[in-house]
């Protein structure tokens, strides 16, 4: 055998994330990681609501004056975003779990239901935290 | 020194620990029971945001709410422990730094998990301040 036949062939890579087009099936895969990753923090602020509750009336009043000041609205309701956008494609993942749903066609509709719904839950949460003096 | 074992012997041993199939169903099992637990927690905030201290403590108070907030927080912990463990397994390849990062999403998932937990058995058993 020659040197050349015996040297390993050089391997295909896959492309890398420059190379692709950009879809939507990509985007919403990318959106479900940064939400998940939004609302690690936002679990960590519901963690020091239950704190500040067990603590009394003085941590539980500062606790609530982070939250109620406008960047404290701002973070709220960037994840109540991040949490429909979880919730629905969280619910889009399970489907696929069963086998269906999967094909590009049905992948990309569900896409743009996900988000929809994400905007409009969003939206009709602080709607009614508006009108019930919540926010 | 040329290597005489076979593919097959070599890959022995160096797959899965076997328990893949347990974590992807407890995994998928987690995500289920939070898609009623957090639409129910977001109504909880809905409500509390608009109101004092003392109605905090009156809805922890009553048993439901605190069982479904315990399950929750115990719940969602989890599932983000497993979500961003997959995360750091995905990006981080140096062995001493992903080992670093999985102990400290682990401890800070366990530390906030029983803190919440301990605060709302703690306010709704009476013991609040």
């Amino acid at each position: 055998m020659t040197d050349a036949a015996k040297a390993p062939r050089e391997r295909p890579l896959s492309p890398h994330l420059q190379i692709w087009r950009w879809h939507i099936t990509m985007l919403t895969s990318i959106l479900h990681r940064a939400t998940g990753v939004a609302l690690y923090v936002g679990a960590l602020i519901g963690a020091a609501w239950a704190i500040a509750l067990a603590r009394g009336p003085e941590s539980y009043a500062t606790f609530k004056g982070l939250l109620g000041s406008p960047l404290g609205k701002l973070v709220m309701f960037g994840l109540t975003l991040s949490y429909f956008y979880h919730l629905a494609n969280g619910v889009r993942h399970l489907v696929w779990d069963t086998g269906k749903g999967l094909d590009k066609h049905t992948a990309s509709a569900t896409a743009i239901v996900v988000m929809a719904f994400a905007v409009a839950a969003t939206v009709a949460v602080w709607a009614i935290a508006f009108m019930t003096g919540a926010a | 020194m040329r290597n005489y074992r076979t593919p097959l012997r070599r890959a022995r041993g160096l797959g899965s620990a076997k328990h893949g199939v347990g974590s992807w169903i407890s995994e998928r099992v987690g995500a289920i029971a939070l898609v009623p637990l957090t639409l129910w927690a977001v109504f909880g905030v809905l409500r509390l945001a608009g109101g004092d201290y003392g109605a905090a403590v009156a809805w922890i108070g009553q048993p439901l709410n605190a069982v479904l907030m315990v399950l929750t927080i115990a719940i969602a912990f989890f599932h983000m422990h497993a979500g961003l463990r997959v995360v750091v397994e995905d990006y981080i390849h140096v062995t001493l730094n992903k080992s670093a990062l999985l102990i400290l999403n682990l401890f800070v998932c366990g530390l906030s998990a029983a803190l919440a937990i301990f605060s709302i058995l703690k306010v709704a058993l009476g013991g609040a301040a």
